[in-house]
């Protein structure tokens, strides 16, 4: 089954909808990106999965004695709270030192183990809580714009570091990204999202979707993505085929006239069962 | 503070053990032991005027108990859980905490001074509920401190690495399986049973100083969470045998007198250690 998946959820903060409709699931060891703007409900997303915010409607339902490894956007410790790396990597499971000291020299952090958090660089922080996450041995792993704050070749290294990890252990890796192009390489599958899943797919597939040019303004085909993305989509019926990168099988008109994709593309598209 | 113990040690040795000042020391010993934990918590997590407006409200306890005929220390503990459990519900709706506590700290503290002018007796009294009056801790007093530190500390020490988690980010918790609501809930219970073993020791007005000031005393001397913890628990500990050798040398009153050189202990240490990570 599958590690992770979320049927028809809609998350609301107040009156204000953030999440509507979305559905998705996550399966053993592929690497899932999730893009769109800021305030397109990316980390809620991910804040939902892992029930961290209450859902308005829907369901999601996790394999079961999932084991997670979770890399927030930012942990912000407090300067009055003293806390070594080494410690940090036994909250809330006491691990062993020899683990401990493997998990950080895979991330990069060998020489860190008696650091105080605190005083971590951005890069620094990343790493300490990706080896945290590893130690849980996790069959996922769910990182929350992870490269937020590094450069570019920091940036670049962080993801290779991500895909050696994900061939070593097998973990399916669930990740936000406010940048499809850095996470090409390494994804296998992309979701963007706008309050909604706009569209999903092969990185390539998206790239090229009318819903990602959209939202991202890239491409020439600006006005005229534009226009097809304002469309409300309309998604009803069983499971959808493979069918064009951003339509259910019932949909309205322009998407198919400007998309003509055939059934057997490799991408994804919307699965509203 | 090694110097103020020696000095009591040689006081006790002096006045033959007398039997008040073992039981003083007993006491803040004890209550010393909940507090340093406890306090580093209050500390990490920004709570000290949660702290405040839970202890202030131990003065609306001792009235409640006098009207209803009930022990001081239930009394106490009845109003310092509705106190620390109503600041826990409104700051998870959302209120300003700043100014919510601000209001809530004072009123308690103005309506239990209102509440206990009924009770005539207590009157002449009042300074020991709002500055403690360890001198005169009885045996019952001291089963009731040690009892309630007792149980703060196995609390405590029961729900450690969820409590550390769920301090350190809620999220991380969350994703752990720790419900970070339940930790906060033994905090506040934690936090009013400190309240009632402390209001005998340093009164009402100073309970939130013996929570904040060992535990940031002990901030620039550790490394480790449960160092600090242990640290502040031992310079509490320290403070209040200071405190108690300082109030028989010059008569001072015994609570304030704690928190002094739990104050002078914090100024050395906050010097001693920052020259110590330059």
């Amino acid at each position: 089954m599958s590690l992770i998946s979320a049927q028809h959820i809609s998350v609301s903060f107040g009156a204000a909808s953030v999440l509507s409709d979305v559905t998705l699931s996550i399966e053993q060891g592929e690497i899932v990106t999730l893009i769109g703007p800021n305030g397109s409900g990316k980390s809620t997303l991910l804040r939902a999965l892992l029930g961290i915010v209450p859902l308005a409607s829907g369901q999601v339902q996790r394999a079961p004695d999932l084991r997670l490894g979770y890399v927030p956007q930012k942990l912000a410790i407090d300067r009055a709270m003293p806390i070594t790396v080494r410690r940090f990597l036994s909250l809330p499971q006491t691990v062993p030192d020899k683990e401990a000291r493997a998990a950080l020299a895979r991330v990069g952090l060998g020489a860190m183990e008696g650091a105080q958090m605190a005083q971590l660089s951005g890069g620094q922080m990343q790493r300490a809580m990706l080896a945290r996450a590893l130690l849980t041995d996790p069959q996922i792993l769910v990182l929350d714009e992870p490269t937020q704050g590094l450069d570019q070749q920091g940036e670049a290294a962080f993801y290779r570091l991500i895909e050696e990890l994900r061939l070593e252990t097998g973990a399916a890796v669930l990740m936000v990204s406010h940048d499809l192009h850095v996470v090409m390489a390494a994804s296998d599958r992309v979701i963007c999202l706008n309050g909604h899943i706009c569209c999903q797919g092969a990185p390539q597939v998206v790239l090229s979707a009318p819903e990602y040019r959209a939202l991202f303004g890239l491409g020439t085909q600006g006005a005229l993505a534009l226009y097809q993305h304002a469309h409300d989509h309309v998604h009803d019926g069983g499971p959808a085929p493979a069918g064009p990168v951003s339509a259910g099988p019932v949909s309205s008109g322009p998407i198919k006239d400007a998309f003509g994709r055939s059934p057997s593309d490799p991408h994804y598209g919307h699965n509203h069962a | 503070m090694p110097l103020a113990a020696a000095h009591l040690i040689r006081i006790m040795a002096i006045t033959m053990l007398d039997d008040f000042l073992i039981r003083a020391a007993l006491a803040g010993i004890g209550l010393a032991l909940a507090t340093g934990p406890l306090g580093s918590f209050v500390v990490w997590r920004r709570m000290a005027y949660f702290g405040d407006a839970t202890s202030h409200a131990a003065i609306l306890g001792v009235a409640l108990a006098l009207a209803l005929h009930l022990p001081i220390g239930v009394g106490t503990l009845i109003v310092a859980l509705a106190m620390a459990g109503t600041v826990s519900t409104l700051a998870a709706k959302g209120w300003a905490m700043d100014t919510t506590l601000g209001v809530l700290a004072h009123s308690a503290l103005a309506f239990g001074l209102v509440a206990i002018s009924y009770v005539p007796s207590v009157r002449a009294d009042l300074s020991s509920y709002l500055f403690g009056d360890i001198l005169a801790v009885s045996r019952a007093d001291l089963a009731f401190i040690w009892g309630g530190a007792g149980l703060v500390l196995a609390l405590l020490i029961w729900r450690w690495q969820r409590l550390l988690t769920a301090t350190l980010s809620e999220d991380l918790a969350h994703a752990s399986g720790i419900n970070p609501s339940v930790e906060r809930l033994a905090l506040t219970i934690a936090l009013a049973l400190v309240v009632a073993v402390a209001l005998k020791i340093v009164g009402a007005l100073l309970i939130a100083a013996m929570l904040i000031i060992p535990a940031a005393a002990a901030r620039a001397l550790s490394r480790t969470p449960e160092s600090m913890a242990t640290i502040a628990a031992f310079l509490g500990a320290q403070a209040c045998l200071g405190g108690l050798a300082l109030s028989l040398w010059q008569d001072t009153p015994a609570g304030p007198s704690i928190i002094t050189v739990a104050a002078i202990i914090f100024a050395a240490s906050a010097i001693f250690g920052r020259a110590a990570q330059r």
